[in-house]
């Protein structure tokens, strides 16, 4: 049965782990925001300066 | 006969590359690109020179029209004083601002504003709350200022809404953070208290079992310490501060529960007598708080703390020797000349030096029609000038205007609480003394046992917390506050809904409340005009200032344009002008037609036209009521008592009357003033008064009474100080909404009676001191989620059945 007391003490950590991810996660404000992050994921990095698109038109030719 | 004529916008089927709207015609255009202006033309170059034509790729033209924007002068920036004002930090080098950027909307607006970097290199980094409707810029103080920051923003047609009062809303966030916090905590306890009572709830008897018991026992204490001392803090405070104030809130006998449970818990394990119910107590702390999580929805880019401050403008234009600079509105002294141009606001009492006045001043007193206004007289703040630029000077200083001293008043005091206490406050007081009184009784019918008499005592504090009680409001109510939002109508809080449904007097204002804001419109009476007649009165109008002529400008735009051979303006009475060989007159009838008996009878404002001596007939000025403005009455006059506030005359009187059942009051010409006396007197006499407003001269009354809700076009507008907004398109659901508010609080009133019921099971087992922690466990929890889930159910069902969802 000795065991158990291992398991549970393990069990605990891990459980306390977790809060204090989740108190973490809110501190540094992920929750501040719930609706922005969901667009902005769709945004594809293609704003490009001239110099680069230059560059890729030599790169075709 | 009566012709009903609106101004219509051109329909052709060309749209605006940038902003969509329609175009006049196709010359404004970069390649097959149509723009309806230049200002979106220029945007449109601006971002394709920086190659962030992106813009146009997530949402089909979503600029914001730049058409009627004026180039602002954002030179008060530079000022250091109101710099530090308006930035969040500075450390010399970088500076942090947040911008309110009410013209955002959609998935474009988030691109560009996040690319702010690539317009201006002294940007660092932007990063926008879409939800909030603000952009958080840093910007290095060397490359750029925040003159600069502000004016790229501007010319792309987000113009930031510079005020000086918006600086509280980091509080409240750091309160719902906190309450994050203690859900965690208690969530965290909850779930791992039950899994070391878990074996308790099985009964095992194993003998090894027996061994940790106590192990598990004391780590179950380890757990419910940070949910008595922190996640269930708050109760205890509150507790506290309303018993102080002898006033039993539905906290005092939440309080008491928990710490029953606590304290009992503690002493059963530590007496090594039982397991203890800090299961119940974790579950308990943990339910009541998700409950305040879901009533502490909020609207986040709206505001209900306005007041005049962020209505009038944060800088002005003053004339300094000869020179026009800017100069922060709170620093304005008595004797600085200020011009106020077109479509601008007066900032203070002033008096007229140079130009003509026409100051509109719909939002401060209601009065439907401009002023006109020579050198020399008074003029009063809040006004809009119409027409060329005005030069003035003042003679008081903002916060002495005779509109801003309404603030002064001490309905505006922040400390001012509702009179109204709030239906489970009520009854949680009687609750309270109630199972008081039935512990002591079971304690005494078990006097001969002391070990059952304090389990029967103890049992019945703790099964008696009205835990599903404390749940119902907050859900319910949240529930209805969703579902109003849904439909356009945005509460401050939970409690205004309570507060509604104790309503018995309903006072409206008039103008911009029941007429539409912005819609005045033009009825001529008399024989219809033919279109010569019309190029007549149009080519007459064109020459004149008056904002009446440019109301019939709007109503003829189709109409041909002449070439005039004379024209005179007579100030207060009218134009007259020679075009084509004929004489036309428009004007009061005193002018066009040389007799005044008709004004003297009806006040509202007409226009006559008379051409070559010939009387044509009159322009009316009207205003439109709303859409069903009738329905909503003819619903609500029954049930409340109706009352009509106006700082208008009382031209209309007459066609109210035909909305309005007899026996509302209706009073007209009232100052901001005289309509928060009008509310004041209403509650000396203990009636509950619901107002509805829109402007700055609502502003008084809305604070005063129980209920403010304030009326907008654009929920991101300026709306004054008040318990709700209203969206306008949603007038027509306000009985419904009011209505609904009351079927809110009987499913309130049911879902105590099921908690009542689960109490009188519990109580039952409680008083014969056999109340075992499983069926505490059980009861508990039970109780709680079927209030909540009947609550929920009921209030989407009856939304649903009255078409609010």
């Amino acid at each position: 049965m000795s065991v158990i007391i291992v398991l549970i003490a393990f069990s605990s950590t891990v459980a306390l782990a977790f809060l204090i991810a989740y108190l973490w996660a809110i501190k540094s404000g992920q929750y501040d925001d719930k609706y922005t992050p969901s667009i902005r994921i769709l945004f594809d990095d293609k704003v490009t300066t001239k110099e680069d698109k230059n560059k890729s038109e030599e790169n075709l030719k | 006969m009566i012709e009903v004529q609106e101004y219509k916008k051109p329909t052709d089927e060309l749209k605006c590359y940038h902003c969509g709207e329609d175009c006049p015609n196709d010359n404004i255009r970069i390649g097959d690109k149509l723009f309806c202006c230049n200002g979106c033309k220029t945007v449109y170059e601006l971002l394709e020179q920086n190659n962030l034509c992106g813009y146009y790729d997530f949402e089909e033209n979503p600029g914001v029209s730049k058409k009627l924007e004026l180039k602002r002068n954002y030179d008060f920036l530079d000022d250091e004083q109101l710099q530090s004002e308006l930035i969040d930090f500075t450390d010399g080098s970088v500076t942090k601002v947040t911008f309110s950027i009410p013209q955002m909307h959609c998935s474009s607006c988030i691109w560009i504003l996040e690319n702010l970097t690539k317009l201006n290199e002294g940007v660092v980094y932007s990063e926008v709350d879409f939800l909030k409707k603000i952009c958080v810029v840093q910007y290095s103080n060397e490359k750029t200022s925040l003159k600069e920051v502000v004016e790229l923003l501007d010319s792309l047609g987000y113009q930031p809404d510079l005020s000086l009062d918006g600086k509280k809303e980091e509080k409240s966030n750091q309160e719902s953070k906190r309450l994050l916090y203690k859900i965690g905590v208690a969530g965290f306890a909850f779930g791992n208290v039950m899994l070391f009572s878990f074996p308790e709830y099985l009964s095992v008897t194993d003998i090894d079992y027996e061994n940790i018991r106590y192990i598990f026992s004391y780590l179950n204490i380890l757990f419910a310490l940070p949910v008595f001392f922190y996640s269930a803090s708050e109760y205890f405070i509150s507790a506290y501060k309303g018993l102080k104030n002898k006033i039993f809130n539905i906290d005092v006998p939440v309080s008491l529960g928990i710490f029953v449970l606590f304290s009992r818990s503690m002493y059963e394990i530590l007496s090594q007598t039982g397991p203890g119910y800090f299961d119940s107590m974790s579950a308990l702390v943990f339910l009541l708080l998700v409950g305040r999580l879901f009533q502490n929805k909020t609207y986040d880019a709206l505001n209900f703390e306005r007041n005049y401050k962020s209505y009038f403008p944060i800088a002005v234009t003053i004339l300094k020797e000869g020179k026009e600079t800017t100069k922060p509105v709170g620093r304005l002294t008595v004797g600085d000349r200020i011009i106020v141009k077109n479509g601008e606001l007066i900032p203070a009492d002033a008096i007229l030096i140079k130009g003509k006045g026409y100051i509109d001043y719909s939002f401060v007193t209601g009065e439907a029609t401009p002023v006109q206004r020579e050198n020399g007289e008074m003029i009063y703040a809040g006004g809009r000038q119409q027409g060329s630029a005005i030069e003035i000077e003042i003679i008081k200083e903002v916060s002495q205007s005779y509109l801003t001293q309404l603030w002064n008043n001490k309905a505006f005091d922040k400390n001012y609480e509702s009179r109204l206490d709030t239906l489970v406050n009520a009854i949680s007081k009687y609750f309270t003394f109630a199972i008081l009184a039935i512990a002591t009784g079971a304690a005494i019918y078990w006097h001969g046992n002391s070990a059952l008499m304090f389990n029967a005592f103890t049992a019945v504090l703790i099964i008696a917390c009205p835990c599903a009680l404390a749940l119902s409001t907050p859900f319910t109510l949240g529930n209805t506050l969703r579902i109003f939002g849904k439909n356009k109508f945005y509460l401050k809080n939970t409690n205004i809904i309570e507060r509604l449904t104790k309503a018995t007097d309903i006072i409206f204002d008039k103008t911009g409340t029941i007429t539409e804001s912005g819609s005045t419109v033009l009825h001529f009476d008399g024989a219809p005009l033919n279109d010569y007649e019309k190029s007549l009165v149009k080519t007459l109008v064109r020459s004149s200032a008056h904002p009446l002529s440019r109301l019939l400008e709007n109503l003829y735009s189709g109409a041909a344009v002449y070439d005039m051979d004379s024209f005179e303006e007579i100030p207060g009475k009218g134009i007259h002008g020679t075009i084509d060989g004929r004489s036309v007159k428009i004007g009061s009838s005193l002018f066009v037609m040389k007799t005044d008996e008709e004004n003297s009878i009806n006040l509202n404002t007409k226009v006559y036209l008379s051409i070559d001596g010939q009387i044509k007939g009159f322009f009316n000025v009207s205003n439109v009521y709303r859409k069903h403005l009738k329905e909503i009455i003819d619903n609500l006059q029954s049930d409340y008592n109706l009352s009509l506030l106006s700082g208008d005359n009382d031209g209309e009187k007459k066609e109210l009357g035909k909305y309005f059942p007899k026996t509302t009051t209706m009073l007209f010409k009232q100052s901001p003033q005289d309509k928060l006396n009008f509310i004041g007197g209403l509650q000396g006499d203990n009636k509950i008064t619901l107002m509805i407003g829109d402007g700055l001269n609502d502003a008084g009354a809305l604070k005063q009474s129980d209920v403010g809700i304030s009326i907008s076009d654009d929920a991101n507008n300026f709306t004054p100080a008040c318990d709700g907004i209203l969206s306008s398109e949603s007038f027509e659901k306000l009985s419904k909404f009011i209505r609904f508010s009351t079927t809110s609080k009987r499913i309130i009133l049911i879902s105590f009676i099921i908690s009542f019921l689960y109490n009188i099971i519990g109580i039952g087992f409680a008083v014969q001191g056999t109340l075992s922690p499983v069926i505490s466990a059980i009861l508990m929890p039970v109780s709680s989620i079927s209030v909540v889930v009947f609550t929920t159910l009921a209030t989407n069902y009856f939304a649903w059945r009255k078409g609010l969802l």
